[in-house]
C-alpha cells in the first residue's frame, strides 16, 4: 500500500507527467512536487510523485523491486 | 562475505550477553522484506522483530467496511477503491460480492475515481484508506472539486498509532523500524514527538534486506547504551535518506491539512486511537460521503461478525501473537479463503507468512 515505485519523468504537462517505470508509461500527477523536468526520477505512489530522487537511488530501488517481481 | 552477512554478523556481535530487545516494524513492506529474506533467522535469539499495524486495509474496521456496505444497500453509487479493500470479508460479503447489483470499480490512484467521475453522472464514492503516504493524492482529488465525485474517508494517521502502542506497553517494544514512504511525506521531524515523549528509539529504514538489517543494527546499538546508561548518539535515525528529508514533503503535508480534520477513530486491533482519524474537513464536506449521504448513516449500527470471533488479526497487528499462534491462520483462513483482513492484503502479516512459507519453520 504504501509502496513508492521509482520512473523517469518523459514529459511534463502540469499538474501532469508521463512517467516511464522501465518501459511501461503512466501518466502520473506531479503538483505534490515543485519544478519536475522530463529527465527528472520521481518515486510514484498510487499514481502521485511523491520524492524526486537522484538516477542512482532511483536505479538501487528499482532493482530492489525487480528482485521482489521475480 | 556479502553485506547482509556482515551487518547480521555485526548485530549477534552486539547483541551478546543482552536481555531480549524487541523491535516492531510498521510497514507490511518491511514485513515483506523480512520474511521473504529470512532476516529473522539471521539474527540471534535475544533480537525480536515484531511486526506492527502498518498495513491499511488490515486496520480498517469492520464498522468502516459495513458503513461501505450499507451505502451501497442504500444508494445506487459507483464505488471506488483499492484491490485488496474489495476482498476483505465482513458478515459473508465483500465489495466485490455487490458487483452485478451495484458499480464497484477497483483503482489504482484516486485520480482514475475523479476521471470516472468527469465522466458519469452518477455520484462516485471513493473509498479512501491508507496513511499519509495516501492522503495526500486523496487531499489533491477532493481539491480538484468534481462535483458528484466524493471520497468516504477511512485515512488515518499514523504516528498516533505508535503513540497509542507505547502507551499500552503490552507489546514491550524496545525500539521502532519507523515506515520508508509514510515518512516521505511526514519527514524525519514527524517522529520528534515521539522520542520526546517516550524516549525510544527509532530508525526510518528503506525496504531492502541491507536496509532492514542496517536498522537492525543501529537500534540494537542504542537500546544496548540506553540500558547501560549511557547518551545515545541520537534516537532518531534516518537510514532511508535516499527517499526521506528532515522535512518531508511540505506541499503534501499543507494539502493533508487543509482537507482533513483530525478526530479519534477506531482501529482493528488497537481500538480507539486518539487523534488518529482523517475525516473531510468542514469547509470541504460537499464532497464528504459522510455528510452527503448524512440520512443514509443515520439509522446504521455495526455489527460483530460471528466470522472473526476466532481471528486474531488484532493481537497480530499489536504485535503481542505472530500469525502462527492463530488457530485459524492456514487451516479456515488461507489465502485463497480468507477470514481476516491481515490473510487479504499482499501487505498482512499472514498473507505474506502464507506466500513465503513463513510457518514452516
Amino acid at each position: 500500500m504504501c509502496l513508492a515505485v521509482p520512473g523517469k519523468v518523459v514529459e511534463v504537462d502540469y499538474p501532469f507527467a508521463v512517467v516511464d517505470f522501465k518501459g511501461a508509461r503512466r501518466k502520473v500527477r506531479i503538483d505534490l512536487l515543485d519544478d519536475v523536468k522530463a529527465g527528472d526520477y520521481v518515486l510514484v505512489h498510487v499514481g502521485f510523485a511523491i520524492q524526486k530522487v537522484e538516477k542512482s537511488e532511483a536505479e538501487e530501488i528499482e532493482s530492489f523491486l525487480e528482485q521482489l517481481a521475480c | 562475505m556479502s553485506l547482509g552477512k556482515k551487518i547480521a554478523e555485526m548485530i549477534r556481535e552486539e547483541a551478546k550477553g543482552e536481555e531480549e530487545i524487541r523491535i516492531m516494524h510498521l510497514c507490511g513492506t518491511h514485513e515483506d522484506t523480512i520474511t521473504r529474506y529470512g532476516i529473522r533467522s539471521l539474527l540471534p535469539k535475544n533480537v525480536k522483530l515484531l511486526s506492527g499495524p502498518g498495513c491499511p486495509v488490515c486496520i480498517t474496521p469492520d464498522s468502516d467496511l459495513q458503513k461501505v456496505f450499507h451505502l451501497l444497500e442504500k444508494k445506487d453509487v459507483i464505488l471506488t477503491t483499492f484491490g485488496d479493500m474489495a476482498r476483505v470479508p465482513c458478515m459473508g460479503k465483500t465489495l466485490f460480492s455487490f458487483r452485478g447489483e451495484r458499480d464497484v470499480r477497483i483503482v489504482y490512484s484516486v485520480f482514475d475515481a475523479v476521471e470516472i467521475a468527469k465522466k458519469e453522472s452518477k455520484p462516485v464514492v471513493h473509498f479512501g484508506i491508507g496513511f499519509e503516504t495516501t492522503m495526500p493524492s486523496t487531499a489533491l482529488a477532493v481539491l480538484d472539486d468534481v462535483e458528484n465525485f466524493y471520497v468516504f474517508s477511512s485515512h488515518r494517521y499514523f504516528i498516533p498509532a505508535m503513540d497509542y502502542l507505547l502507551s499500552l506497553g503490552e507489546a514491550r517494544i524496545d525500539a521502532f523500524i519507523n515506515p520508508g514512504h509514510v515518512s516521505t511525506i511526514v519527514g524525519v521531524k514527524a517522529y520528534n514527538e515521539i522520542t520526546e515523549k517516550y524516549r525510544v528509539p527509532q530508525v526510518i529504514a528503506g525496504f531492502e534486506a541491507n536496509d532492514v538489517l542496517l536498522a537492525v543494527f543501529m537500534l540494537v546499538k542504542t537500546v544496548k547504551k540506553l540500558r547501560a546508561g549511557e547518551k545515545p548518539e541520537s534516537l532518531l535515525m534516518n537510514e532511508y535518506t535516499r527517499a526521506v528529508s528532515y522535512e518531508g514533503n511540505v506541499k503534501a503535508q499543507k494539502v493533508m491539512e487543509e482537507v482533513f480534520g483530525r478526530e479519534d477513530w477506531e482501529w482493528r486491533g488497537l481500538g480507539v486511537v486518539p487523534n488518529s482519524g482523517a475525516p473531510i474537513s468542514k469547509k470541504y464536506s460537499e464532497h464528504d460521503a459522510c455528510f452527503a449521504f448524512e440520512d443514509v448513516f443515520e439509522d446504521f449500527t455495526p455489527s460483530e461478525d460471528p466470522k472473526k470471533r476466532a481471528c486474531r488479526c488484532g493481537e497480530v497487528l499489536r504485535g503481542l501473537i505472530t500469525p502462527k499462534d492463530c488457530p485459524l491462520f492456514m487451516k479456515s483462513c488461507t489465502p485463497r479463503d480468507p477470514v481476516g483482513p491481515c490473510m487479504v492484503s499482499f501487505e498482512g502479516t499472514c498473507s505474506i507468512w502464507a506466500k513465503y512459507g513463513e510457518y514452516n519453520f
